[in-house]
């Protein structure tokens, strides 16, 4: 059994069966509020799972405060119950749970890519096209950032259709991870895909006031 | 089962705090600071802050149950920090809270940062009993408060905080305009060593009769370092040289001043003999020799605890936690979040009506080493 974290898009948590099968798949639509609702998710997957071998982390990227709630709570989980964690790039959920529903309608998405709101007047997104051998989506490109005006043109260039995302499925987070790990791949870095430096303002020279 | 054994979580601001206490023993205070990341920027920056909790989180749990010879199995309750403090950093901790509590199944505790200052006191072994009431003056970078405290667990009473600058912020502040780097504190008090606290006589914040009615027993040292900034300026355009230590040595005197001012005229209002120091400014040397001086002159006994539990620290949150559960305090719920406003009253934030108060066995055993409440 996998547990499944993300909150780059409000807060998610599942909890999935080694064979794929979705126990628990939990969403707050809130896109605020991680901080308060993470806990209850959380035991509620527990309770479907109360023997997880991993547990997979949606590492972003989305607005760093949200985010760093579900990923503090994931790796401090899976301390508290010794398992390891299988940290997976939020957009390749999105690109998975993309790919699952074309196979069962039968449509075909040809290459895409998955967009987030990244704040700040602009956006994040991630280019995708097919399932390899492993069940994973193929990343073309990483996660990267776009002013928002420009996002369509950069997209016709890559000739890439556009899919905006509003929710991260942690079920298909904790479904990616698990054919990472069956596969033996590393599909993200421990560190969150933050995109951007923090955003701050070096020191300057005092200001006067006289 | 002995005094509760209760590991607390710390992200209010630059420092990431994990502590271990077995009821009032302290088995590991360990602190990661990022200030070091924040010294280009003069001062701390949120984000930065944020992201250097998430990093240093699970290393520095780690180190902590190493330290105090203990396994995760072992806890008996986490507890964190909700507030006050920096919203994003406070969110770190309290994901991790929940993160541990629900992965270990154990009771959580969220408890408020400033009642925890008060807590640590009671980690120091050799200090004997905390009496109350006692008046508490709380001074650090990210908070400058004068609390009334009739019982830790239970009775609080906030009798002034800062109206804008904290304390040890007005130290960072002045330190740049004097061109020294940050943090201000230990800088100014360098330079201050060869200067004359009386050579200019800096402003009061807060302390004249008018407004006694109502600011008694609040802080403002705004004022202050705009009239340092002025002083400063004033030299350089008449072409002089800033005397650097008495500049710093006059500032410091009136920070220092009215602090220990307003305790102790606190302590006198309310006929409490006892003023405990806590924060991380109390590692100013000034501060503690004139509080000691001008206290004993008073009557009034003094408190400091050890500096390290002093600074933002996680011990003092599994100590104020540890306490909550030795007089019997139900655990908080999941459904809490960080408050970076959290008043003081607040000692602990969303107890849980129908959560099982601690087993009779945790609270008969904590109560009889440490002598509980
Ligand atoms: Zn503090």
């Amino acid at each position: 059994m996998i547990i499944g974290i993300d909150t780059s898009l409000g807060t998610a948590v599942a909890a999935i069966a080694r064979d794929g099968e979705v126990l628990v798949d939990e969403q707050s639509a809130n896109p605020l509020g991680h901080a308060e609702v993470i806990g209850d998710l959380l035991r509620r997957a527990t309770a479907a799972a109360p023997a997880p071998a991993h547990v997979a982390i949606g590492m972003g990227p989305g607005p760093f405060t949200g985010l760093r709630v579900g990923i503090a709570a994931a790796r401090v989980y899976a301390l508290g119950r010794g398992v390891p964690i299988v940290p997976v790039p939020s957009h390749d959920g999105v690109a998975l749970g993309v790919l699952l529903g074309d196979a069962l309608t039968h449509a075909d998405t040809g290459r895409f890519a998955v967009v987030t709101d990244a704040r700040r007047r602009e956006f994040a997104f991630s280019v995708y096209e097919g399932l390899d051998d492993d069940g994973l989506p193929v990343r073309l490109a990483d996660a990267a950032l776009s002013p928002r005006d420009d996002l369509d043109a950069r997209l016709a260039d890559l000739e890439a259709v556009r899919v905006d995302a509003t929710r991260v499925s942690a079920a298909m987070i904790a479904l990616a991870a698990a054919r990472a790990v069956d596969a033996g791949r590393t599909l993200a870095g421990a560190e969150p895909l933050y995109l951007r430096s923090p955003d701050v303002v070096a020191a300057h020279a005092p200001k006067r006031v006289s | 089962m002995n005094a509760p054994l209760v590991l607390g979580i710390e992200t209010s601001c630059d420092e990431t705090g994990i502590g271990i206490v077995r009821g009032r023993q302290l088995l590991s205070n360990t602190i990661a600071s990022s200030m070091d990341e924040h010294a280009r920027y003069g001062g701390v920056v949120p984000e930065v802050a944020a992201r250097a909790h998430l990093e240093a989180l699970q290393p520095s749990i780690d180190t902590a149950l190493a330290e105090a010879g203990v396994t995760l199995a072992d806890l008996d309750a986490v507890a964190v920090t909700s507030g006050p403090g920096l919203a994003g950093a406070l969110m770190v901790g309290v994901g991790a809270a929940k993160g541990l509590a629900v992965a270990l199944d154990k009771p959580l505790y969220a408890v408020n940062h400033l009642v925890g200052h008060i807590a640590a006191d009671i980690l120091d072994a050799d200090a004997g009993e905390l009496e109350y009431p006692t008046v508490a003056l709380l001074v650090s970078g990210g908070h400058t408060s004068l609390l009334l405290v009739r019982d830790l667990t239970s009775d609080v009473e906030l009798l002034g905080e800062t109206m804008d600058d904290a304390a040890g912020e007005a130290f960072d502040k002045v330190a740049r305009l004097l061109k020294l780097p940050y943090p201000g504190g230990p800088e100014i008090d360098r330079a201050a060593a060869d200067g004359d606290p009386t050579a200019i006589r800096f402003p009061r914040g807060l302390s004249r009769a008018s407004d006694m009615a109502s600011h008694r027993y609040d802080f403002s040292f705004s004022g202050l370092k705009t009239a340092v900034a002025r002083w400063v300026e004033q030299h350089e355009a008449a072409g002089q040289p800033v005397p650097v230590a008495d500049v710093a040595a006059s500032f410091r005197e009136a920070v220092v001043d009215v602090l220990v001012t307003k305790a102790l005229d606190a302590c006198a209002r309310h006929g409490v003999p006892r003023l405990l120091l806590g924060g991380g400014v109390i590692a100013n040397k000034r501060l503690r020799d004139v509080a000691l001086e001008r206290a004993a002159a008073a009557g009034v006994a003094v408190r400091i605890p050890p500096l390290r539990l002093c600074t933002d620290n996680g011990a003092m949150i599994a100590a104020l936690a540890a306490e909550l559960i030795s007089s019997g305090r139900r655990p908080s719920t999941l459904a809490f979040g960080a408050d970076s406003t959290l008043p003081v009253t607040e000692i602990q934030v969303a107890e849980d009506a129908d959560a099982e108060p601690p087993t009779p066995a945790t609270v008969a055993d904590a109560a009889a080493p440490g002598g509980a409440p």
